[in-house]
């Protein structure tokens, strides 16, 4: 089983199996929904601030898709409550990979980076700032 | 050309795979099993050869040259295009245009006749099981003449359900139908002489993808009765980046051109342009010539290992993959029994994502497609996001099925 450690190593496998921070937030502050048209992954994410409406009080997310898109989305709302929405929607996506931690080929580097980058679109759409060009840099990456 | 069988009966896959340099190699320490063909065939030498042997020995740019190699050239382009028409049994080989690929055929029937023809009252019927290059030209040109779009829904056991097709007609006037041959997504042989018939008692044209169907079966455009049909080089053993359209004569010949530009005219005066003859008329620009040259040699090639036997030989591969994948716990598998579906095996495996059971199959020298397959109104059908796609092709052996069905074991090993 050795070789796919390196794929699926055990925290991966733990995520997506028991996502953290899955649900729904009725009154969300902030929300977006992103899909990976490659594979079907879907991500829905929904933000709530704190009273001073700019620190990240709660996320959740919903979706179906891979181990790797869900499982990044999972971590991706433990990494980020607390911090603020503007240094969030700015975060630099290595901060995700070297949390995540295995090597990812492009293909999967789209899956991983759904949640994180619905997530931006939520924050750039909550402040009224314009979204960044190339969002993470995929540009086949589908965001409603 | 000499070739690992001739015979017509059956056909031997481990003597044809030799032709297939790609089987020279390991891929993450374990054999190649390539289980994708569907999507792509990998190439025998025989055809990489004569492309080799065109551009060392022929090539220089077609029609028009008046030295040596110019004729050589147009010579060798012509005679590809003379391969085709009797690889399709076509009446006439200026009916026989190179395109792109199929997606690209099907783009042009849709702009040059679809565009002209279609109003608002007219319908387009398509089918729920078309690759999107066989639904999204003709949703769009319907869309933009303010014709309507309707599909023939799926019935039991990933078929066709063709009860309803009158009903479908109601309340406007059919002008095209188009539909696969074979589908990529589930490997159901549709039943297209019964939608050609329709099709034609509707005053309708059939635009036929035969995409997935060319690297299969024997066709002839003449037995199918369609108007029209597109197919991919690169399935059927040639190279990528051509494909042929095939259309009747009388229909192409009243069509306006799709792309305009060199090579495809009469005449060009400032104030007017005239169309050259078929098929320079859809052949702008400078032509595919050695991929042409490649495709020629595929059609030679999958012909002498007998279309039948290919045919035959996907049968049985299909019919022993669906017994062994059947053997896995938590697979659920789609589409018709072996007998009457082409070399393609579609399946999930329960709470695993198609890409999770791909990557991990991957590691193992299983290559298989995970995903939508083009196909996102039967993915929605089906009610899935994704599935796995196991295709076969003449090179296939009952050895890449047993590695596969091992490998989905590991995968259920990783996730359990």
């Amino acid at each position: 089983m050795s070789e796919f450690e390196q794929l699926y190593r055990e925290v991966i496998l733990d995520h997506y199996k028991n996502p953290r921070g899955h649900g729904v937030l009725d009154d969300a502050d902030a929300s977006a929904e992103g899909q990976n048209p490659l594979c079907g992954d879907e991500v829905s994410i929904y933000v709530a601030f704190a009273d001073d409406g700019e620190t990240i009080d709660e996320v959740k997310f919903s979706g179906r898709g891979c181990a790797i898109s869900q499982a990044a989305t999972s971590m991706l709302t433990e990494m980020v409550e607390g911090r603020s929405a503007t240094e969030v929607a700015t975060m630099e996506k290595d901060e995700l990979l070297d949390t995540i931690g295995i090597p990812l080929t492009p293909v999967r580097l789209k899956c991983a980076m759904l949640g994180l980058t619905t997530l931006k679109v939520a924050l750039h759409k909550a402040k009224g700032t314009p979204l960044p060009e190339g969002l993470a840099g995929f540009d086949e990456l589908e965001l409603t | 050309m000499a070739l690992a069988t001739t015979d017509e009966k059956q056909l031997d896959p481990r003597a044809l795979r030799r032709d297939f340099p790609i089987f020279e190699q390991e891929v993450h320490g374990k054999p190649l099993a390539f289980l994708d063909s569907a999507a792509s065939s990998q190439k025998p030498r025989q055809m990489l050869a004569a492309m080799s042997r065109f551009y060392e020995t022929s090539y220089a740019n077609v029609h028009r040259g008046v030295y040596e190699l110019a004729e050589r050239a147009t010579e060798a382009l012509e005679h590809a295009r003379e391969r085709m028409r009797v690889f399709l049994n076509a009446p006439n080989a200026r009916e026989v245009i190179f395109v792109r690929n199929a997606t690209e055929g099907l783009n042009l029937v849709a702009y040059a006749w679809g565009l002209w023809n279609l109003g608002p009252g007219d319908l387009v019927v398509v089918t729920e099981l078309e690759h999107h290059s066989n639904f999204v030209p003709w949703q769009f040109v319907a869309g933009k003449r303010g014709a309507e779009l309707r599909v023939v829904p799926l019935g039991e056991h990933g078929e066709l359900d063709l009860s309803g097709l009158d009903d479908l007609a109601r309340g406007g006037a059919v002008k095209i139908v188009a539909a696969n041959l074979v589908s990529n997504a589930l490997g159901t042989i549709n039943p297209v002489e019964r939608l050609v018939a329709w099709a034609h008692e509707q005053g309708a044209i059939f635009v036929c993808d035969a995409a997935q169907a060319a690297p299969h079966m024997r066709l002839d455009v003449q037995a199918l009765d369609v108007d029209f049909l597109a197919l991919s080089g690169h399935k059927m053993c040639g190279p990528s980046g051509i494909g042929v359209l095939w259309g009747r004569s009388e229909l192409l010949q009243e069509m306006e051109p799709f792309l305009t530009g060199g090579h495809m005219i009469r005449s060009v005066r400032a104030d007017r342009t005239t169309w050259g003859e078929l098929p320079h008329k859809f052949e702008a620009g400078t032509a595919p010539m050695a991929e042409a040259v490649g495709l020629a040699a595929a059609a030679d090639y999958v012909e002498a290992a007998g279309l039948e036997a290919i045919e035959a030989h996907e049968h049985e591969l299909a019919a022993y993959a669906l017994d062994r994948l059947a053997e896995v716990p938590g697979i659920t598998l789609y589409g018709p029994p072996p007998e009457r579906r082409a070399g393609i095996v579609s399946f999930n495996l329960e709470g695993i994502h198609p890409h999770d059971v791909a990557q991990i199959l991957d590691r193992q020298g299983v290559a298989i497609r995970a995903g939508h397959h083009c196909c996102q109104p039967l993915m929605q059908r089906l009610g899935v996001a994704a599935t796995n796609r196991a295709s076969f092709y003449l090179y296939t052996i009952p050895e890449e099925i047993d590695q596969l069905v091992d490998g989905l074991y590991a995968v259920r090993k990783v996730f359990a």
